[in-house]
């Protein structure tokens, strides 16, 4: 009670809450992914290695992002590509 | 039965030499012949810690390489005559430590010395990963901060995996000692609280030490704190710590916040 009177008047909120929180979830992943091939990668290279068949890519274009959530995670691929890529599919094949 | 301890923690500045130093010094203190082996070649500070610095003649190297015998390296210290320290090398090549070399050394010293303490480096590298090689147990060094604890959950899983025991299917025992701890931070819920702590590394607690002027002031003068100021509260809590280690149960002391002259005067409440 005093506690959440003082932080009423402080007019801070505690923050170790969030801190156990966010570590609880990044220990999770890292502990499951501990001693094994890096996931990340391998998705990158692989997911590049099929667009690169079909389009010229810059590699420094391709952005990869993953956020660890609690229950569901996402990976993102955010390429770039020039316009009129399809042309020069079409000028190559 | 002899037995080699490692402290580590996976980040660096958390109180590992510092605890390596008041641990060493409190087994001895309790009757124990202990030896300190600094293995953070290239930047030794056990030595310092200890107040030991100028008399460094040999170090680990040394002995691994065949250069100089144990007995030559081995530094005993002035307070307490079963304490004794091998430092590190101030030589840069990381290399010069081999499994094959440390592991003899560390059977030589189990044969002397009823505790081993091996102070790791920081990292997960090389040096850090030879520390824990041959440990029986282990004590891994948090802060109540997110970035010391998500290493020591790093370094846990090492010692369950990359030690000699570990591959031989045995355990090394774990304990968590956590160090710098401000109760009144902890109090106001700006810091992870000790449970919190222990729910997430899942390891028993071996310890609490309070941050404190103290382990500040020992350092300073090169004297463990539990030799410097034995009545403080951290050297208490080491001493506590040291005895739970030697298999005593004691009470664990959670430090509480002092509070000020002021502060009382004014009939103020820190919560």
């Amino acid at each position: 009670m005093s506690m959440n009177l003082l932080r009423l008047f402080s007019g801070r909120t505690a923050s170790a809450p969030v801190a156990r929180e966010r570590l609880q979830i990044l220990l999770a992943h890292e502990r499951g992914l501990r001693g094994q091939p890096d996931l990340l990668g391998i998705l990158r290279e692989e997911i590049l290695a099929v667009v690169s068949r079909h389009v010229v890519l810059d590699p420094e274009k391709v952005i990869v992002r993953m956020d660890r959530g609690r229950s569901v995670s996402t990976l993102e691929v955010d390429i770039e590509l020039p316009n009129g890529f399809d042309k020069r599919i079409a000028a190559a094949g | 039965m002899a037995k080699v301890l490692v402290v580590t923690s996976g980040k660096g500045g958390v109180g590992k030499t510092t605890s390596t130093a008041a641990l060493g010094a409190a087994l001895a203190q309790s009757g124990e012949k202990v030896v300190v082996v600094d293995f953070d070649v290239g930047l030794r500070n056990l030595d310092l810690v200890m107040g030991a610095e100028r008399r460094v003649v040999f170090d680990l190297i040394n002995v691994v390489q065949g250069v100089a015998k144990l007995s030559q390296a081995l530094i005993r210290d002035k307070r307490l005559e079963n304490l004794w320290l091998l430092p590190a090398s101030q030589t840069r090549d990381k290399d010069a430590l081999t499994e094959e070399g440390v592991g003899r050394i560390i059977d030589d010293l189990r044969s002397k010395f009823d505790w081993v303490l091996c102070d790791s480096p920081a990292g997960i590298e090389r040096g850090a990963t030879l520390a824990m090689r041959y440990a029986d147990e282990a004590v891994i060094v948090t802060n109540p901060e997110v970035s010391s604890v998500r290493d020591s959950d790093r370094i846990i899983g090492m010692l369950d995996s990359k030690t000699v025991k570990a591959e031989k299917g045995e355990q090394v025992k774990k304990h968590v000692l956590i160090t710098r701890y401000d109760p009144g931070r902890a109090a106001r819920g700006e810091m992870l609280s000790i449970e919190d702590i222990l729910e997430i590394l899942a390891t028993p607690l071996l310890g609490i030490i309070p941050e404190s002027q103290d382990v500040l002031r020992a350092s300073n003068v090169g004297s463990p704190v539990t030799l410097n100021n034995a009545a403080s509260a951290p050297a208490r809590a080491y001493m506590d710590a040291a005895r739970r280690l030697m298999g005593e149960s004691v009470t664990m002391t959670v430090p509480v916040e002092r509070k000020g002259l002021m502060n009382r005067l004014l009939g103020r409440r820190a919560a």
